[in-house]
């Protein structure tokens, strides 16, 4: 006798507040989780990179030595160093363990909105006001970077990286994805300032968040418009949007307060979550479960779904 | 020993000792000859030369290649039991043997050190001695030691002595009537030429008193004073390298390497028997401190200017006449006593030189204004670097005191260029260091001539308020600030003068020139109806209108910015001398059609561009991936060699006019993605020829030959309208040549489009109202503005009058609303997009505009441009 196949569990959205985390350290700015999604890290604007465990709620180190504003931070694959950039210019690595800058890379002539590791994180990839996308060099002692993707006319504001790819977005509205692969150079045009993009986590789409409060969801192949995305805010601030943990839904933040789901086929409103009563500047969804970090003032919310219950001692 | 035998023989000095006398019989014995001189060691083993450089007579061990051990070098074997000893070589242990010996380098025999050597030499320390000697417990305690003190002394002083001189006595024959008083201590010299005459001379007397006849006495031991005169321009003082004491650190009299110096070499050997206590090395400010001085002056001691003093003032008291600078009755009174010849008593070992000082080249001093005041108050300080080199120049220039002609420049004003020039060297394209050397001459002209404007700023306020009044009397122009300006720009004293009398704006049209001159004349002598006066009474008021707005814009046009230009840019990427500049080979395509693409929320091909693009070798090494172009030199977007000036470089119109929105989808992305990479037709794509003909000399050159032939029938064309616009595009540009208001050709943006962009607002005004006489001044005004620019177009403007002559009259009315008209022209070509494009075009051409662009260019550039349009409309 033949079980049938378990139904797939229907997707959960996080919507149960967990955890808020007064991060003192100023206006967060970003927060971002690290890549297995245990840790998060918050660029507040005094300075400061921190890491936490969000769960738990334990501050874990400060990373300090930036010289303005940190405006935002990665992991790299394998949690040994951090990068950041922020409004003094620099795009720094850290060490994680010891908390030391490991190389402060300058060279952009603007704060830096945006910072990555590659996959191996031998390169870190910087996007800046400056209007280029700087990539930096981590193995070697250069201190020029590697290569700068000036075609950009505005401002960078966002920039993912994903195995052969370089996706940025700028002020000037269009998404430019550069394929090292096959050596080409993909320019969407998309109109308003875009304020974050990233790929879906199947790597066929990119979303696209952009001033004229709408998401969109774009073929990455063909450009197409597969989806898009409206009913949230966003019309001055650079906020984050990001994909759900199975591609299911899209998520955005909302100069509301309100983090806005849709769901990513249908491009219906699931989910419109009220976090709080200012802007909410920043999020990260967690790579693999139902969990969501938001940014809103100098705090940090931890969303789960309806389900979860706080296992004690896992984290 | 000097022979002092007979009274005969007196005379006569001999040195040396003498060869012992031959005996009887005896033959003198021969030299051994060259080849028969051997070399024995101390054992007297025959050495072999092994060659000056190879070891000399001391290579190897006992003349072989090995050593004392051996011939295996010796190896560092140790053990627990065996310990090696740790062995420190010592440079003895490279060292031959006779380097150890007597004669040797580091000899190894008993000598005396200089502790214990005679201190006789050392004067400093024996004073010290004798004080130490007299405070001592024991008086004279020192006796002893100078009873028991070895004598180490020179051989100079052993074959001095050998000859019978004796320390204290000078050197030379014995003298006879002035005999040498003995002094207690020898030790003690008496340098200085003569002593004072006095009790010396009298106890001298005294002893003379007790001296027989007959006895001789040693000269005095006097230092001999340098009399060499100071005939260089060197300061007091003043020592240059010494070769001698740079390169031995002792005041060796070896050899004088430097043979070249040999006339200096004299003056050397004479300083080096003065300086025997003199410092070692090199001194001096210019040198630093070398390694051998033992004193380090303060070299850290910063030159700062606030040492020196700015001003120079007359710190001798009374009328301020007196100084180095003094005029010439106080100099000549010195001179008249100089030239007098010495009377009187000589000195007793002195004489009169017998060669004269006249070798010295006396310069008289430059003669000095009767209202010259010696006080001298500097500029302010601008360093002399090579950027700001402009700025000085005309610093100095500004300050209205002599202008130097560039022959009289300090060299230190001088930058590479400028020595260049001075040379007659072609200048290095791209090479220069000022922006300001990019300008043109005449742009840099006008630089100076604002830059005096802006001192004579007083000058213009009162002039402002004159020209206020001026104005307010008349009709008031259409701009008033921007006549305003050009008034008291104008009103600026001299400049206006000069500006006028190297400036012609309307150097076409002589007689508007010589108005524009009287114009500029009566602005600069104060008259209220400095216009009023200049105009032609034979005009229409509304010609006067045109041309006083004219006036104002072409005096205004001078002054736009301010001097210190040069400090406000850095180089061009990109050398300013070529005509060509790096632009992306593809350029992202115009946003309007896009814009619509998207409201249309019709993303995908329509909003989508493709680009070739080289990511850097180690950035795809980083990332793991294979590179897409191994063979190619490019990182980023391929670029490509364009005319600068090219409209092309800012528009992306023509192309994206012809290609039709639904054709370009499918294939364009399928040529990017297809393996072969063969990019997408563009327009670039024209072949070398036809970019040749883009050139702008080319068109000069065209443009000069319809100059020649005036008459010269329009080619014929297709289509009848297009030929009668041709035909007064072909005229205006015989007689303007560098007319912006370009008459466009069929398929482009109608001149009023430009007109919109360039003329001023009256101008737009009348082009809408006016009829054709309107046009014809409106291009006058037009040509006024360029030649402001660009000096070069003058020749082709010399044939104006002809030109005026045969302009004839378009039958058409111009047209009247641009874009309407571009539209109309263009919808069955550009479907529409030239029309949205227009914007575009707009921005561009007024970015042009903003960089001062040959008009002459963009007229090429739209002809281009249309062409091309045709060209690809025949393509469909």
């Amino acid at each position: 006798m033949a079980f049938p196949e378990p139904k797939p569990r229907p997707p959960e959205l996080p919507q149960k507040r967990v955890k808020t985390l007064d991060c003192g350290q100023g206006a967060v700015r970003a927060v971002r989780f690290n890549v297995d999604g245990n840790y998060c890290l918050t660029c507040g604007s005094d300075k400061t990179l921190k890491l936490w465990n969000p769960l738990r709620g334990t501050l874990l180190r400060t990373y300090s030595g930036h010289g303005y504003e940190v405006l935002d931070a990665a992991g790299s694959f394998d949690n040994s160093s951090l990068c950041s950039g922020g409004g003094d210019k620099a795009v720094v690595l850290w060490d994680v363990a010891s908390g030391q800058v490991v190389r402060k890379f300058r060279g952009h002539a603007g704060k830096v909105n945006t910072v990555q590791f590659n996959e191996e994180a031998t390169v870190i990839l910087s996007g800046s006001i400056d209007s280029s996308v700087r990539c930096w060099d981590c193995r070697s002692r250069k201190l020029e970077p590697v290569q700068t993707l000036n075609e950009a006319r505005d401002g960078i504001s966002s920039v993912k990286v994903s195995d052969h790819e370089v996706l940025a977005g700028s002020v000037d509205g269009r998404v430019r994805r550069y394929d090292l692969r096959m050596g080409h150079l993909f320019s969407d045009y998309v109109g308003s300032p875009i304020t974050c993009i990233c790929f879906s986590r199947d790597g066929q789409c990119t979303l696209v968040s952009s001033l004229d409060s709408t998401l969109r969801l774009l073929d990455k192949d063909t450009g197409e418009l597969l989806g898009e995305y409206t009913g949230h805010k966003n019309q001055e601030y650079k906020l984050d949007c990001c994909l759900s943990e199975r591609d299911t839904h899209v998520v955005s933040c909302s100069e509301d307060g309100k983090v806005f789901f849709w769901d990513l086929v249908e491009g219906a409103l699931a989910l419109a979550l009220p976090v709080g009563s200012g802007v909410v500047q920043s999020l990260a969804f967690h790579p693999t479960e139902p969990c969501l970090l938001t940014a809103m003032g100098g705090s940090i919310q931890c969303w789960r779904e309806e389900a979860y219950e706080a296992e004690s001692g896992a984290g | 020993m000097a022979a002092l035998d007979s009274d005969s023989d007196e005379d006569l000095v001999s040195y040396g000792t003498g060869l012992e006398p031959l005996e009887e019989g005896e033959r003198p014995k021969k030299p051994i000859p060259l080849q028969d001189q051997t070399v024995r060691d101390e054992k007297g083993r025959y050495k072999r030369f092994h060659g000056a450089f190879s070891g000399g007579f001391s290579a190897g061990y006992f003349n072989t290649v090995g050593s004392k051990e051996g011939w295996t070098p010796s190896t560092f074997v140790s053990s627990r039991q065996n310990r090696a000893d740790k062995s420190v070589l010592g440079p003895e242990d490279f060292m031959d043997e006779e380097d150890l010996s007597e004669f040797g380098i580091a000899p190894k025999a008993i000598v005396t050190t200089d502790d214990f050597a005679s201190k006789t030499k050392d004067r400093i320390r024996e004073k010290a001695r004798q004080l130490a000697a007299a405070t001592a417990p024991i008086p004279g305690a020192t006796l002893l030691d100078d009873l028991i003190a070895p004598a180490k002394l020179s051989v100079g002083f052993e074959l001095l002595r050998k000859m019978g001189w004796k320390e204290g006595q000078g050197v030379g024959p014995r003298v006879k009537r002035r005999p040498r008083r003995q002094k207690p201590d020898p030790g003690v010299k008496i340098y200085g030429c003569a002593l004072p005459p006095g009790d010396s001379e009298g106890s001298e007397d005294e002893d003379d008193d007790y001296l027989p006849e007959n006895v001789t006495f040693a000269p005095k031991d006097v230092t001999p004073v340098d009399f060499t005169p100071k005939d260089n321009v060197h300061g007091l003082e003043y020592k240059g390298l010494d070769p001698h004491q740079a390169l031995f650190g002792t005041s060796g009299e070896h050899f004088n390497l430097f043979s070249v110096g040999s006339e200096r070499a004299s003056s050397f050997l004479g300083d080096v028997g003065l300086s025997k206590g003199r410092k070692l090395g090199i001194s001096g400010q210019a040198f630093g401190v070398g390694a051998l001085e033992e004193e380090d002056d303060d070299i850290y001691a910063t030159e700062t200017l606030s040492k020196y003093d700015t001003v120079l003032k007359d710190e001798e008291p009374g009328d301020g006449l007196y100084g180095w600078t003094a005029p010439k009755q106080y100099k000549s009174q010195k001179e008249s006593e100089k030239d007098l010849r010495y009377i009187g008593k000589i000195l007793d070992g002195f004489s009169l030189a017998s060669k004269s000082l006249s070798s010295k080249k006396i310069y008289p001093p430059p003669e000095l204004p009767r209202d010259y005041r010696p006080v001298h108050y500097f500029r302010p300080m601008v360093a002399a670097t090579s950027e700001n080199s402009q700025l000085l120049q005309i610093l100095s220039e500004s300050s209205g005191k002599a202008i130097c002609d560039p022959g009289t420049h300090s060299r230190h004003q001088l930058n590479a260029s400028k020595r260049g020039d001075l040379l007659g060297e072609t200048p290095i394209p791209g090479s220069t260091t000022s922006v300001l050397e990019f300008l043109s001459q005449k742009d840099k002209e006008r630089i100076k001539e604002m830059k005096q404007a802006a001192d004579l700023k007083a000058a213009q306020l009162k002039a402002r308020s004159l020209a206020q009044k001026a104005l307010s009397g008349r009709p008031q122009p259409s701009s008033p600030d921007l006549g305003h300006c050009s008034w008291h720009m104008a009103s600026s004293g001299k400049t206006a003068a000069t500006r006028a009398s190297d400036f012609k704006p309307f150097a076409k049209d002589p007689e508007k020139q010589k108005r524009y001159e009287a114009f500029l004349v009566n602005v600069k002598q104060g008259h209220k109806d400095a216009l009023e006066r200049c105009l032609d009474p034979s005009m229409t008021e509304w010609e006067r209108g045109r041309e006083r707005d004219e006036f104002a814009r072409a005096s205004q046009l001078y002054v736009s910015s301010h001097s210190t230009l040069s400090s406000r840019f850095t180089h061009a990427k990109e050398e300013d001398d070529s005509d060509q500049v790096e632009v992306p080979r593809d350029q992202e395509n115009d946003v309007n059609d896009k814009q619509s693409a998207v409201k249309m929320k019709m993303f995908g091909k329509l909003t989508r561009d493709t680009f070739e693009w080289h990511p850097d070798k180690l950035l795809c090494k980083r990332f793991n991936v294979p590179d897409p172009y191994p063979d190619s030199t490019i990182v980023g977007l391929p670029r490509v060699k364009r005319d600068k000036y090219s409209v092309f470089n800012f528009l992306t119109l023509p192309e994206t006019a012809s290609l039709p929105a639904t054709q370009a989808s499918g294939e364009k992305v399928q040529q990017h993605r297809g393996p072969d990479k063969s990019r997408k037709p563009s327009r670039w794509d024209t072949s070398k020829q036809e970019k040749k003909e883009d050139s702008i000399s080319e068109f000069l050159s065209l443009t000069r030959s319809k100059v020649g032939t005036p008459k010269q029938e329009p080619s014929p064309l297709v289509n009848k309208e297009e030929e009668h616009v041709t035909e007064s595009l072909s005229n205006k540009m015989v007689t303007k040549g560098a007319d912006s208001q370009t008459e466009v050709e069929g398929s482009r943006p109608s001149m009023d489009l430009f007109k919109a962009i360039f003329a001023s607002s009256s101008d737009e005004k009348s082009s809408s109202s006016e009829d054709e006489q309107g046009d014809s001044e409106e291009d006058q005004a037009g040509v006024g503005e360029a030649d402001f620019k660009h000096s070069e177009e003058t020749d082709l403007v010399e044939t104006s009058p002809v030109a005026h002559s045969i302009e004839p009259a378009p039958q058409a009315p111009a047209p009247s609303f641009p874009i309407q008209k571009m539209h109309i022209e263009e919808k069955s070509l550009a479907r529409g997009c030239l029309l949205s494009s227009a914007p575009m075009l707009v921005r561009s051409l007024r970015y042009l505009k903003r960089r001062n662009i040959k008009r002459t260019k963009k007229n090429t550039k739209l002809r281009k441009s249309t062409d091309e349009g045709k060209r690809s409309k025949r393509n469909f």
